[in-house]
Protein backbone atom coordinates (compact mmCIF):
# COMPACT_ATOMS: atom_id res chain seq x y z
CA UNK A 1 0.00 0.00 0.00
CA UNK A 2 1.48 3.39 -0.84
CA UNK A 3 1.73 6.07 1.81
CA UNK A 4 0.15 9.50 1.40
CA UNK A 5 2.80 11.97 0.31
CA UNK A 6 3.33 14.46 1.86
CA UNK A 7 2.13 12.90 5.10
CA UNK A 8 -1.20 13.99 6.54
CA UNK A 9 -1.91 14.07 10.25
CA UNK A 10 -5.00 12.64 11.95
CA UNK A 11 -7.42 15.41 10.91
CA UNK A 12 -6.34 15.22 7.30
CA UNK A 13 -4.27 18.41 7.26
CA UNK A 14 -0.73 18.45 5.93
CA UNK A 15 1.68 17.34 8.61
CA UNK A 16 3.63 20.58 8.74
CA UNK A 17 5.58 22.23 11.50
CA UNK A 18 3.83 25.26 12.98
CA UNK A 19 5.33 28.39 14.48
CA UNK A 20 5.30 27.09 18.03
CA UNK A 21 7.11 23.92 17.02
CA UNK A 22 9.67 25.88 15.00
CA UNK A 23 10.41 28.11 17.99
CA UNK A 24 10.81 25.03 20.18
CA UNK A 25 13.18 23.49 17.64
CA UNK A 26 15.19 26.72 17.58
CA UNK A 27 15.57 26.63 21.34
CA UNK A 28 16.78 23.03 21.14
CA UNK A 29 19.19 23.92 18.35
CA UNK A 30 20.64 26.73 20.40
CA UNK A 31 21.90 24.07 22.73
CA UNK A 32 23.10 21.73 19.98
CA UNK A 33 23.81 23.49 16.69
CA UNK A 34 26.14 26.45 16.98
CA UNK A 35 28.58 24.83 19.36
CA UNK A 36 28.09 27.78 21.69
CA UNK A 37 26.24 27.24 24.93
CA UNK A 38 22.86 28.77 25.60
CA UNK A 39 22.71 31.67 28.07
CA UNK A 40 21.25 31.09 31.52
CA UNK A 41 18.14 33.12 32.23
CA UNK A 42 17.68 34.53 35.74
CA UNK A 43 15.39 37.02 37.41
CA UNK A 44 17.07 39.96 39.09
CA UNK A 45 16.55 43.41 40.53
CA UNK A 46 18.33 46.52 39.29
CA UNK A 47 20.57 47.87 42.01
CA UNK A 48 22.27 50.79 40.33
CA UNK A 49 22.55 52.47 36.97
CA UNK A 50 26.01 52.86 35.49
CA UNK A 51 27.13 54.82 32.44
CA UNK A 52 26.64 53.46 28.90
CA UNK A 53 23.34 51.67 29.65
CA UNK A 54 25.08 49.24 32.02
CA UNK A 55 23.47 48.20 35.28
CA UNK A 56 24.40 46.38 38.41
CA UNK A 57 21.76 43.68 38.95
CA UNK A 58 21.21 41.59 42.05
CA UNK A 59 20.28 38.00 41.25
CA UNK A 60 18.91 35.24 43.47
CA UNK A 61 21.85 34.01 45.48
CA UNK A 62 22.83 37.56 46.43
CA UNK A 63 25.36 38.01 43.63
CA UNK A 64 25.56 41.34 41.83
CA UNK A 65 26.28 41.08 38.11
CA UNK A 66 27.16 43.61 35.46
CA UNK A 67 24.48 43.66 32.79
CA UNK A 68 23.77 45.77 29.75
CA UNK A 69 20.48 46.63 28.14
CA UNK A 70 19.53 44.23 25.37
CA UNK A 71 19.28 45.56 21.82
CA UNK A 72 15.60 44.74 21.50
CA UNK A 73 14.84 46.86 24.51
CA UNK A 74 16.92 49.69 23.12
CA UNK A 75 15.07 49.54 19.84
CA UNK A 76 11.77 49.90 21.63
CA UNK A 77 13.01 52.63 23.98
CA UNK A 78 12.25 50.61 27.11
CA UNK A 79 13.82 52.26 30.16
CA UNK A 80 15.00 50.47 33.24
CA UNK A 81 15.43 52.02 36.70
CA UNK A 82 16.89 50.83 40.00
CA UNK A 83 14.26 48.71 41.71
CA UNK A 84 12.89 47.18 38.51
CA UNK A 85 12.56 43.43 38.33
CA UNK A 86 14.16 42.18 35.13
CA UNK A 87 15.09 39.03 33.28
CA UNK A 88 18.81 38.69 32.69
CA UNK A 89 20.58 36.29 30.34
CA UNK A 90 23.84 35.33 32.01
CA UNK A 91 26.76 34.26 29.88
CA UNK A 92 27.75 30.67 30.64
CA UNK A 93 31.33 31.71 29.93
CA UNK A 94 31.32 34.48 32.55
CA UNK A 95 28.60 34.33 35.14
CA UNK A 96 29.21 37.89 36.28
CA UNK A 97 28.07 39.39 32.99
CA UNK A 98 24.66 39.43 31.44
CA UNK A 99 22.15 40.96 29.09
CA UNK A 100 18.88 42.46 30.29
CA UNK A 101 16.15 41.08 28.07
CA UNK A 102 12.86 41.83 29.81
CA UNK A 103 11.50 44.37 32.25
CA UNK A 104 8.63 42.97 34.28
CA UNK A 105 5.60 45.06 35.05
CA UNK B 1 15.11 8.29 10.56
CA UNK B 2 16.05 5.51 8.18
CA UNK B 3 15.84 2.08 9.75
CA UNK B 4 18.45 -0.46 8.76
CA UNK B 5 18.05 -4.18 9.00
CA UNK B 6 20.61 -6.89 9.64
CA UNK B 7 21.31 -9.64 7.16
CA UNK B 8 19.32 -12.12 9.22
CA UNK B 9 16.37 -9.78 9.28
CA UNK B 10 16.54 -9.18 5.54
CA UNK B 11 16.64 -12.92 5.08
CA UNK B 12 13.39 -13.27 7.00
CA UNK B 13 11.86 -10.50 4.92
CA UNK B 14 12.99 -12.36 1.82
CA UNK B 15 11.14 -15.44 2.99
CA UNK B 16 8.00 -13.39 3.42
CA UNK B 17 8.59 -11.74 0.06
CA UNK B 18 8.96 -15.04 -1.71
CA UNK B 19 5.68 -16.30 -0.26
CA UNK B 20 4.00 -13.14 -1.52
CA UNK B 21 5.61 -13.56 -4.93
CA UNK B 22 4.26 -17.10 -5.10
CA UNK B 23 0.78 -15.85 -4.23
CA UNK B 24 0.87 -13.35 -7.08
CA UNK B 25 1.94 -16.16 -9.41
CA UNK B 26 -1.18 -18.03 -8.38
CA UNK B 27 -3.42 -14.98 -8.71
CA UNK B 28 -2.30 -13.97 -12.19
CA UNK B 29 -3.98 -16.72 -14.21
CA UNK B 30 -7.23 -16.18 -12.29
CA UNK B 31 -7.60 -12.63 -13.49
CA UNK B 32 -9.84 -12.99 -16.49
CA UNK B 33 -13.17 -11.57 -17.67
CA UNK B 34 -16.04 -12.60 -15.46
CA UNK B 35 -14.26 -12.95 -12.15
CA UNK B 36 -15.01 -10.46 -9.40
CA UNK B 37 -12.39 -8.67 -7.34
CA UNK B 38 -13.91 -10.15 -4.22
CA UNK B 39 -13.11 -13.66 -5.46
CA UNK B 40 -9.52 -12.57 -6.08
CA UNK B 41 -9.39 -11.09 -2.60
CA UNK B 42 -10.71 -14.25 -1.00
CA UNK B 43 -8.25 -16.39 -2.91
CA UNK B 44 -5.32 -14.22 -1.88
CA UNK B 45 -6.41 -14.18 1.74
CA UNK B 46 -6.77 -17.95 1.77
CA UNK B 47 -3.34 -18.45 0.25
CA UNK B 48 -1.75 -16.07 2.73
CA UNK B 49 -3.18 -17.91 5.69
CA UNK B 50 -2.32 -21.31 4.23
CA UNK B 51 1.31 -20.24 4.26
CA UNK B 52 1.08 -19.23 7.88
CA UNK B 53 1.00 -15.54 7.15
CA UNK B 54 -1.38 -12.74 8.07
CA UNK B 55 -2.82 -10.34 5.47
CA UNK B 56 -1.39 -6.97 6.38
CA UNK B 57 -4.05 -4.89 4.65
CA UNK B 58 -7.03 -6.32 6.49
CA UNK B 59 -7.95 -3.87 9.21
CA UNK B 60 -5.03 -1.57 8.42
CA UNK B 61 -6.39 1.88 9.31
CA UNK B 62 -9.81 0.31 8.77
CA UNK B 63 -9.25 -1.17 5.32
CA UNK B 64 -11.88 -3.88 4.81
CA UNK B 65 -9.99 -6.38 2.65
CA UNK B 66 -6.73 -8.25 2.13
CA UNK B 67 -5.93 -6.82 -1.27
CA UNK B 68 -6.42 -3.51 -3.00
CA UNK B 69 -8.17 -4.09 -6.33
CA UNK B 70 -7.99 -0.97 -8.49
CA UNK B 71 -9.41 -1.29 -12.00
CA UNK B 72 -8.78 1.08 -14.91
CA UNK B 73 -8.87 4.67 -13.70
CA UNK B 74 -8.53 3.62 -10.07
CA UNK B 75 -4.94 4.07 -8.99
CA UNK B 76 -4.69 2.40 -5.60
CA UNK B 77 -6.70 1.35 -2.55
CA UNK B 78 -9.66 0.00 -4.48
CA UNK B 79 -11.96 -2.06 -2.28
CA UNK B 80 -12.84 -5.52 -3.71
CA UNK B 81 -16.49 -5.92 -4.70
CA UNK B 82 -18.71 -8.40 -6.51
CA UNK B 83 -18.68 -6.67 -9.90
CA UNK B 84 -17.28 -8.91 -12.66
CA UNK B 85 -14.21 -7.84 -14.59
CA UNK B 86 -14.71 -7.02 -18.23
CA UNK B 87 -12.46 -7.80 -21.19
CA UNK B 88 -10.25 -4.81 -21.85
CA UNK B 89 -10.01 -3.76 -18.21
CA UNK B 90 -6.73 -3.40 -16.45
CA UNK B 91 -6.65 -4.32 -12.78
CA UNK B 92 -4.03 -3.29 -10.25
CA UNK B 93 -3.75 -5.74 -7.39
CA UNK B 94 -1.77 -4.66 -4.31
CA UNK B 95 -1.23 -7.15 -1.53
CA UNK B 96 0.80 -7.42 1.62
CA UNK B 97 1.42 -10.03 4.25
CA UNK B 98 3.18 -10.49 7.55
CA UNK B 99 5.19 -13.67 8.03
CA UNK B 100 7.13 -14.36 11.20
CA UNK B 101 6.68 -10.72 12.21
CA UNK B 102 8.06 -9.30 8.95
CA UNK B 103 6.13 -7.49 6.22
CA UNK B 104 6.20 -7.90 2.47
CA UNK B 105 4.34 -5.62 0.06
CA UNK B 106 3.98 -6.03 -3.67
CA UNK B 107 1.64 -5.10 -6.51
CA UNK B 108 1.01 -5.95 -10.14
CA UNK B 109 -1.31 -4.48 -12.75
CA UNK B 110 -2.91 -7.21 -14.84
CA UNK B 111 -4.63 -7.08 -18.24
CA UNK B 112 -8.11 -8.62 -18.22
CA UNK B 113 -8.38 -10.56 -21.46
CA UNK B 114 -7.16 -8.53 -24.41
CA UNK B 115 -6.41 -4.86 -23.77
CA UNK B 116 -5.72 -2.07 -26.23
CA UNK B 117 -2.29 -0.86 -27.26
CA UNK B 118 -2.20 2.24 -25.10
CA UNK B 119 -3.09 0.25 -22.01
CA UNK B 120 -0.44 -2.31 -22.81
CA UNK B 121 2.08 0.46 -23.29
CA UNK B 122 1.10 1.94 -19.93
CA UNK B 123 1.75 -1.36 -18.19
CA UNK B 124 5.08 -1.85 -19.93
CA UNK B 125 6.30 1.65 -19.12
CA UNK B 126 5.29 1.34 -15.48
CA UNK B 127 7.15 -1.94 -15.11
CA UNK B 128 10.20 -0.41 -16.74
CA UNK B 129 10.05 2.58 -14.41
CA UNK B 130 9.97 0.27 -11.39
CA UNK B 131 13.04 -1.55 -12.71
CA UNK B 132 14.79 1.78 -13.23
CA UNK B 133 13.98 2.76 -9.67
CA UNK B 134 15.21 -0.57 -8.33
CA UNK B 135 18.47 -0.11 -10.23
CA UNK B 136 19.10 3.06 -8.24
CA UNK B 137 18.86 1.25 -4.91
CA UNK B 138 22.56 1.00 -4.29
CA UNK B 139 24.67 2.15 -1.35
CA UNK B 140 25.95 5.64 -2.01
CA UNK B 141 23.00 6.73 -4.11
CA UNK B 142 20.32 9.02 -2.75
CA UNK B 143 16.59 8.73 -2.37
CA UNK B 144 16.13 11.43 -5.01
CA UNK B 145 17.95 9.27 -7.58
CA UNK B 146 15.20 6.67 -7.35
CA UNK B 147 12.37 9.10 -7.96
CA UNK B 148 14.28 10.88 -10.70
CA UNK B 149 14.89 7.61 -12.57
CA UNK B 150 11.25 6.56 -12.32
CA UNK B 151 10.05 9.99 -13.39
CA UNK B 152 12.32 9.99 -16.44
CA UNK B 153 11.08 6.68 -17.76
CA UNK B 154 7.45 7.64 -17.24
CA UNK B 155 7.57 11.17 -18.63
CA UNK B 156 9.69 10.20 -21.63
CA UNK B 157 6.84 7.90 -22.59
CA UNK B 158 4.32 10.70 -22.31
CA UNK B 159 2.65 9.49 -19.11
CA UNK B 160 2.57 11.17 -15.70
CA UNK B 161 3.81 10.21 -12.24
CA UNK B 162 1.37 10.24 -9.35
CA UNK B 163 2.74 12.67 -6.79
CA UNK B 164 0.33 12.34 -3.90
CA UNK B 165 1.34 8.82 -2.93
CA UNK B 166 4.78 7.39 -2.46
CA UNK B 167 6.83 4.35 -1.63
CA UNK B 168 7.79 3.67 1.94
CA UNK B 169 10.17 1.90 4.25
CA UNK B 170 8.96 -1.50 5.34
CA UNK B 171 9.97 -4.01 7.98
CA UNK B 172 8.21 -4.84 11.20
CA UNK B 173 5.48 -2.45 10.14
CA UNK B 174 4.01 -1.86 6.72
CA UNK B 175 4.97 1.80 6.79
CA UNK B 176 8.08 2.53 8.84
CA UNK B 177 10.36 5.38 9.63
CA UNK B 178 9.86 8.89 8.36
CA UNK B 179 11.53 8.74 4.95
CA UNK B 180 9.21 8.23 2.00
CA UNK B 181 10.23 7.48 -1.54
CA UNK B 182 8.25 9.62 -3.98
CA UNK B 183 8.19 8.43 -7.57
CA UNK B 184 9.49 11.74 -8.80
CA UNK B 185 12.46 13.77 -7.68
CA UNK B 186 15.81 15.37 -8.30
CA UNK B 187 18.88 13.18 -8.62
CA UNK B 188 21.51 13.78 -5.99
CA UNK B 189 19.03 14.96 -3.38
CA UNK B 190 17.71 13.26 -0.32
CA UNK B 191 19.17 10.91 2.28
CA UNK B 192 22.03 8.65 1.31
CA UNK B 193 21.20 4.98 0.80
CA UNK B 194 23.05 2.41 2.87
CA UNK B 195 23.04 -1.39 3.06
CA UNK B 196 20.29 -2.65 5.34
CA UNK B 197 17.65 -0.23 4.16
CA UNK B 198 14.47 -1.87 2.88
CA UNK B 199 11.98 0.05 0.76
CA UNK B 200 8.70 -0.72 -0.91
CA UNK B 201 9.02 0.99 -4.29
CA UNK B 202 5.72 1.52 -6.01
CA UNK B 203 5.46 3.75 -9.07
CA UNK B 204 1.89 4.76 -9.89
CA UNK B 205 1.57 5.97 -13.45
CA UNK B 206 -1.37 7.75 -15.08
CA UNK B 207 -1.99 7.80 -18.80
CA UNK B 208 -3.28 11.37 -18.50
CA UNK B 209 -2.69 13.98 -15.82
CA UNK B 210 -1.05 13.15 -12.49
CA UNK B 211 -3.72 14.60 -10.25
CA UNK B 212 -5.75 12.24 -8.08
CA UNK B 213 -9.12 12.29 -6.41
CA UNK B 214 -10.42 10.39 -3.42
CA UNK B 215 -13.80 8.69 -3.84
CA UNK B 216 -16.64 8.87 -1.34
CA UNK B 217 -15.76 5.49 0.13
CA UNK B 218 -12.79 7.35 1.56
CA UNK B 219 -10.35 4.80 0.23
CA UNK B 220 -10.36 4.43 -3.56
CA UNK B 221 -7.98 6.85 -5.25
CA UNK B 222 -8.80 7.61 -8.89
CA UNK B 223 -7.31 9.77 -11.61
CA UNK B 224 -8.88 13.19 -11.69
CA UNK B 225 -9.17 13.14 -15.47
CA UNK B 226 -10.47 9.59 -15.61
CA UNK B 227 -7.44 8.22 -17.46
CA UNK B 228 -6.04 4.74 -16.88
CA UNK B 229 -3.52 4.12 -14.17
CA UNK B 230 -1.01 1.33 -13.55
CA UNK B 231 0.79 0.36 -10.35
CA UNK B 232 3.62 -2.09 -9.75
CA UNK B 233 5.42 -2.62 -6.49
CA UNK B 234 8.30 -4.60 -5.07
CA UNK B 235 9.92 -4.75 -1.66
CA UNK B 236 13.61 -4.04 -2.22
CA UNK B 237 16.53 -4.34 0.17
CA UNK B 238 19.76 -2.44 -0.34
CA UNK B 239 22.82 -4.63 0.00
CA UNK B 240 26.51 -3.83 -0.54
CA UNK B 241 26.18 -5.66 -3.86
CA UNK B 242 23.19 -3.59 -4.93
CA UNK B 243 19.42 -4.01 -4.84
CA UNK B 244 17.86 -7.28 -3.69
CA UNK B 245 14.25 -7.61 -4.76
CA UNK B 246 12.66 -9.54 -1.92
CA UNK B 247 9.35 -10.00 -3.74
CA UNK B 248 10.87 -11.06 -7.05
CA UNK B 249 9.59 -14.42 -8.19
CA UNK B 250 12.31 -16.94 -8.99
CA UNK B 251 12.98 -17.29 -12.74
CA UNK B 252 11.42 -20.69 -13.15
CA UNK B 253 8.05 -19.20 -12.33
CA UNK B 254 6.72 -17.10 -15.23
CA UNK B 255 7.66 -13.57 -14.24
CA UNK B 256 5.14 -10.74 -14.45
CA UNK B 257 8.00 -8.20 -14.25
Amino acid sequence: MPGRFPRLDEDGGLATVGRMERMAEKADKKEKGSGKEAPIEVEGTIVEALPNAMFRVEIPGGHKVLAHIGGKMRMKYIKVLPGDRVLVELSPYDLTRGRITWRHR
Amino acid sequence: MIIKKTIEQIDKMKTAGQVLAGIFQALGPQIAPGISTREINDLAERLIREHGGVPSFLGYRGFPASICASPNNAIVHGIPNDGPLVEGDILSVDCGLILDGWHADSAYTYPVGKIDEEAARLLEVTVRSLRAGIEQCRPGNRVGDIGAAIQKVVEDAGFSVVREYAGHQIGRQMHEGDVQIPNYGTAGRGPVLEPGIVFALEPMVNAGDWRTKLLDDNWTVVTEDGSLSAHFEHTVAITPAGPMVLTQPLPERAPAT
